[in-house]
């Protein structure tokens, strides 16, 4: 019983620091620019994608990594550049501009790389752990262990550094940030750039337990949208709770009721609580963003 | 009469008819048939969703759902049940309304981004259910409809009879659409959409407009879903999916918001440029997002909305209408 619950927990655990990780860059690029970035999953896929294949050219795995996340950056880059400067663009202009940098995404990986799945080598290491008489894979050690290291990064990003605190100073007022001489345009970017860069770490941390292939970006990009909506938008915590809560939600679900339903489960849950909270579990009442 | 053809409502109507009856002159087979009827179908959805999206300025990213709910009753109503399909269909109209009329009060308190999620969810946990219940839908694999679509006798089977069956009752959905929009209930809808407050104020009852606009275009969703099934024979989830919500979105916004005729075109250039990309072959999909996003970005507020002020632009008429 206890071996079983300690599975699930951990199966959902590590789905949910994906999606959180993804709930985290939608919120960084909403903040920034109050774009919702429907290419977020593309992000993942990029960094899972692009790793796979630069270590197939026969680069060593960090290498490889290290030309993922670049890649994904750039990617990131490009979309600010095209999509922000659009003038007079309602809010439903810019989720379809993002939506076809998203199919522009998928359709480069399709072209450049392949249609097929690939995995990457766990980072450590494929013998099962054994916690409470449940197996834990080494690498949902990995994977729990950085999100852990981003989101304290990040925190400290925030609030000790003078760059972080221009970000946030220009998600809370553009208007005003600029007046206090803070490069919005440069802010812009960095916001993109780290949120496709944690796309991009996203994506190389899932690939050795659940493969990649040119589509996987869709649903980790709804999920993490979830996330981002259960946790309320744009706020930092409210990513973390909410990916972590889609995660459990359905790793319980599908253990204890229905594999089919589990994520007919999480949807439905997410519709629940916006029906009583409007704007997320922290939409509100928090003061911090992230 | 004739001054209803020449306003400039009644006019674009007249173009339409025109169209609709010039076009199979240029038709030589029947894959141009089978075209254009996708047109139609979706053209007649995109021009619901308008009344939503455009007008109403309430989004909803799982339409699909309701389109699939019609097909799926229509596929079963007939084909396990022996029920006539004009019957099958408004029973999966029916039910859709009413099942869209039950969400549409808490998911439209919701607004922006968080309505969007909430549309989302609910088309997906649709799709889920018809990938789930296999028993009775056949699961991913879909179902096959067999029987013909007819009324009183008149059956539509051949390509020609459908194209005629899809552009009359285009040019009706279109007709009513237009009259619907300039009627106290479409002031309501942009009164809703500039702001809901003011609207409350000058006593609009927001919600009702809002819940109303929500369920009709459901329910067109859903009769159109019925007739599709009918005419393609074959069914499947992926009517459901998101993707194919997101479609339909597309061809609206992209078309031009608040724009009757450019859901129409649209629809229509949504639903003809994938054949035509197919000559890129690998780069089919780059090229359709680069197209896309392009067209957006130069284009905000959508084709045809951008063209009308650009020609009232060059006309220098500075009072000059956009297209209804």
């Amino acid at each position: 019983m206890l071996a079983e619950l300690v599975q699930f927990l951990f199966a959902g655990l590590t789905a949910g620091a994906i999606y959180a990780l993804v709930g985290l860059g939608f919120g960084l690029i909403y903040n920034a620019s109050h774009v919702i970035n429907f290419a977020q999953g593309e992000f993942v896929m990029l960094g899972g994608m692009t790793t796979v294949f630069a270590a197939a050219a026969g680069l060593p795995l960090a290498a490889a990594v290290a030309v993922a996340i670049l890649v994904t950056v750039a990617a990131g880059l490009a979309l600010e550049m095209v999509a922000v400067p659009t003038r007079n663009a309602s809010v439903v202009t810019l989720i379809i501009i993002t939506i076809g940098a998203s199919i522009s995404y998928r359709g480069a990986a399709q072209a450049f790389f392949d249609k097929q799945f690939h995995t990457l080598p766990s980072f450590s290491g494929e013998d099962p752990i054994d916690f409470l008489g449940a197996a834990i894979l080494p690498q949902t050690l990995w994977v729990l262990g950085i999100t852990v290291l981003i989101v304290i990064a990040l925190q400290l990003f925030f609030h000790r550094t003078l760059l972080g605190k221009a970000v946030l100073a220009t998600s809370h007022n553009r208007l005003a940030a600029r007046l206090v001489g803070i490069n919005v345009q440069l802010v812009l970017l960095l916001s993109f750039g780290l949120s496709a860069a944690l796309g991009a770490i996203a994506g190389v941390l899932i690939t050795p337990i659940t493969s990649t292939n040119f589509e996987v970006g869709i649903m980790l990009g709804l999920k993490g949208f979830c996330a981002a909506i259960l946790g309320g938008l744009g706020s930092g915590v409210g990513a973390v709770v909410g990916g972590l809560l889609v995660g459990l939600i359905e790793a319980f679900g599908a253990g204890y009721i229905s594999s089919e339903y589990k994520d007919a489960m999480a949807f439905g849950i997410i519709l629940l609580v916006l029906f009583f909270m409007p704007s997320g579990l922290f939409g509100k009442r928090t003061t911090e963003r992230v | 009469m004739l001054k209803v053809l020449a306003s400039p409502r009644g006019g674009g109507l007249l173009v339409l008819i025109v169209l609709i009856a010039l076009l199979p002159l240029g038709f030589q087979n029947n894959f141009h048939y089978d075209v254009a009827i996708r047109v139609g179908f979706n053209a007649i959805v995109v021009v619901g969703l308008n009344l939503l999206i455009g007008y109403a300025g309430q989004i909803s990213l799982g339409h699909a759902g309701f389109l699939a709910l019609g097909a799926y009753a229509s596929a079963i109503l007939t084909g396990s049940h022996d029920w006539p399909p004009v019957l099958a269909m408004l029973t999966g109209a029916v039910g859709v309304g009413l099942l869209a009329f039950v969400v549409a009060r808490p998911v439209l308190r919701l607004k922006g981004h968080y309505l969007a999620m909430a549309t989302l969810g609910m088309g997906m946990i649709i799709a889920i259910v018809l990938n789930t219940e296999s028993q009775l839908t056949g699961g991913p694999d879909g179902m096959s409809v067999w029987v013909s679509f007819g009324v009183a006798g008149l059956e539509a089977n051949t390509p020609r009879q459908w194209y005629w069956l899809v552009g009359a009752l285009l040019v009706v959905w279109v007709w009513l659409a237009l009259n619907l929009i300039d009627s106290p209930f479409g002031r309501a809808l942009k009164a809703v959409h500039g702001s809901e407050v003011a609207a409350e104020v000058v006593g609009v009852d927001t919600t009702s407009v809002k819940v109303t606009v929500f369920v009709v275009s459901a329910v067109v969703a859903s009769l159109v879903g019925s007739l599709s099934a009918h005419y393609i024979s074959f069914i499947s989830p992926q009517e459901a999916s998101f993707f194919h919500s997101i479609e339909l979105v597309i061809m609206a916004v992209l078309g031009g918001m608040a724009s009757i005729y450019g859901s129409l075109v649209g629809a229509a250039i949504l639903t003809v440029l994938p054949q035509v990309l197919t000559a890129f072959e690998d780069f089919e999909h780059l090229v359709f997002g680069l197209v896309m996003m392009a067209v957006m970005i130069f284009m905000p507020k959508g084709i045809v909305p951008s063209l009308g002020l650009w020609l009232a632009g060059r006309a220098r008429r500075p009072g000059g209408e956009a297209a209804p």
